[in-house]
């Protein structure tokens, strides 16, 4: 059984989702990260600013 | 020369005051009463109760930045506001005794001409029996986050866990709110992923049973009625995104829940279905529901006129709409704008001080008619954002006279950033990070969710737990005021 798979096996966690081994891996690439760094800084600076 | 008091040293009173001072030099005097000796950067008081951050790491001795800042420092607690003085004068005075240990119990008169309400909540913990000890302080069966100290205290039953759980020794641990009408499920939503993170990397994760308790009516709603995010490429409900991040860690959850009772190892609980239960637990971590920290206010002869000032949960009341009734009839614009006092023109409140028109998320109660809806989240960059707004028309009153413009920061036109981090390590923490534009939802501006898609989203990864650990380092040296602090947002 795969990682993501264990879990759908409790019934209460049944209707969601649970990420596979691809979305698992970019979330800690670090080179993936380190551009969603810089967009999630850009967003986050935009959304302060709108609110000032 | 004016006097502006400033009740409270958290994150509102303390921007509040160190902008006002800033902003007024010394032409004019800023007065800041706090029953706290130590700033706390909360957020990172997680990273405490997990063992990865000591209490020095997330507190400063408040009274050398003050001192530092030609700000006049009082530890001591607000009793009464007299905003009408008293038979023999006109001038507008605060009452408070102090907390310092040297002079503790000592009363005070301070006359204002300005008062900036900043108290935060008191942690009504005594709401719930047994999750308080009866003097409205944390009771012995729980343990909590809320301060620095409840943190360390939290970190060592933990780990008490921990070793019977490596002892092999199966433990239950149960996380989330001890009331209907908490608030700040955000904190007890990082804390219980921050065990989860930690049990892995103790090798134990196996051997506890981990389980979340709320008052939210569906995971997600996080006191703002749950939002809608990018995730993606997706405009997704954040209820499919927080259930995902339980389901992923194997943590179920009980929700629409009041916690009606702890004692040694159980809780009780009413369901939103009017149902009761229990949950056993060797840990469990609840967050307590936010109260004002009941100041009175008194007339010139001495009548109380708490009533006048004060909605009845404790919080001020300023220049939101407290009559907007069902939530059928609930708009963006009930929300306050400039945190004026709507019967004293030289009062303001602002942070979690202010009494919020009425909930953001949708009111339910059981059928046996106990409330259970999570109560509108004030804390973090709001309470800075309105802070700062509050600091600049008191100042701009003071220069250029009582009928200027004052400035505004409607939580229904301020946006937050909200970044829950698992774990403390550069490389193997996690963290889900989300921004929500605007706080409260305006479905008149954005008829689809009630906010921006574009300025809302949220994303699982260590780009947020990076920043997560900026925010820690930024927010602190900007509190301690420190070379450019003015620079960094709030």
């Amino acid at each position: 059984m795969k990682e993501e798979e264990v879990n759908f096996q409790n019934e209460q966690f049944n209707l969601t989702m649970i990420p596979g081994k691809f979305a698992r891996a970019m979330r800690t690439c670090k080179i993936w990260q380190f551009i969603r760094f810089l967009v999630i800084n850009i967003k986050m600076l935009i959304v302060v600013s709108k609110s000032h | 020369m004016a006097r502006i008091i400033v009740m409270g040293g958290g994150v509102s009173g303390h921007t509040a005051a160190t902008f006002a001072k800033k902003w007024l030099g010394k032409e004019h005097e800023v007065v800041v009463v706090t029953p706290n000796s130590q700033w706390n950067w909360i957020p990172s008081n997680i990273w405490v109760g997990v063992g990865q951050m000591t209490k020095e790491d997330v507190v400063f001795p408040l009274a050398p930045i003050y001192k530092k800042a030609g700000i006049d420092y009082r530890q001591a607690k607000a009793v009464s506001i007299h905003p009408n003085g008293k038979a023999e004068s006109d001038a507008p005075y605060i009452v408070i005794e102090s907390t310092e240990e040297a002079t503790k119990g000592k009363t005070e008169e301070l006359t204002y001409d300005y008062l900036i309400n900043a108290t935060g909540p008191k942690l009504n913990f005594d709401a719930t029996p047994g999750l308080g000890n009866g003097n409205g302080e944390l009771g012995e069966h729980t343990v909590s986050v809320c301060t620095a100290d409840h943190a360390v205290h939290a970190n060592d039953e933990l780990n008490k866990v921990f070793e019977k759980a490596k002892a092999g020794e199966r433990q239950k641990l149960l996380v989330g709110t001890g009331h209907g009408m908490c608030t700040c499920q955000g904190a007890a939503f990082e804390y219980i992923f921050n065990i989860e993170h930690e049990a892995r990397k103790a090798g134990v994760r196996d051997m506890l049973d981990i389980k979340w308790i709320s008052n939210e009516s569906f995971l997600g709603d996080f006191g703002m009625g749950g939002l809608h995010m990018k995730v993606g490429g997706y405009a997704v409900s954040s209820k499919l995104f927080a259930e995902s991040l339980y389901a992923e860690r194997n943590v179920p959850w009980i929700i629409g829940a009041h916690v009606n009772k702890v004692e040694a190892g159980k809780v009780h609980y009413e369901l939103l279905d009017g149902s009761m239960g229990e949950e056993e637990f060797d840990f469990s971590m609840l967050i307590p529901p936010f109260g004002g920290v009941g100041l009175k206010a008194y007339d010139k002869d001495g009548s109380d006129m708490t009533d006048t000032l004060f909605a009845p949960n404790g919080f001020m009341k300023v220049d939101a709409k407290y009559d907007a009734g069902a939530y059928e009839n609930w708009k963006a614009s009930d929300w306050p704008v400039t945190y004026q006092n709507p019967s004293f023109g030289n009062i303001f409140a602002c942070g979690i001080a202010f009494a919020p028109p009425h909930l953001i998320s949708k009111p339910m109660s059981s059928p046996n008619g106990t409330p259970i809806n999570p109560t509108p989240p004030r804390t973090g960059m709001p309470a800075g954002i309105i802070g700062k707004a509050v600091a600049h028309s008191v100042c701009d009153m003071i220069r250029s006279g009582e009928n200027v413009h004052l400035h505004e920061a409607s939580m229904a036109e301020m946006g937050a950033a909200c970044v829950a981090s698992a774990g403390k390590g550069i490389f193997d923490g996690q963290a889900a990070a989300m921004t929500v534009y605007p706080v409260v939802p305006d479905f008149e501006k954005y008829p689809g969710t009630g906010r921006d898609t574009d300025y809302t989203f949220g994303e699982i990864g260590l780009a947020g737990h990076w920043i997560k650990h900026i925010l820690h380092h930024l927010f602190i040296y900007k509190a301690k005021l420190k070379p450019g602090w003015t620079l960094i947002p709030e």
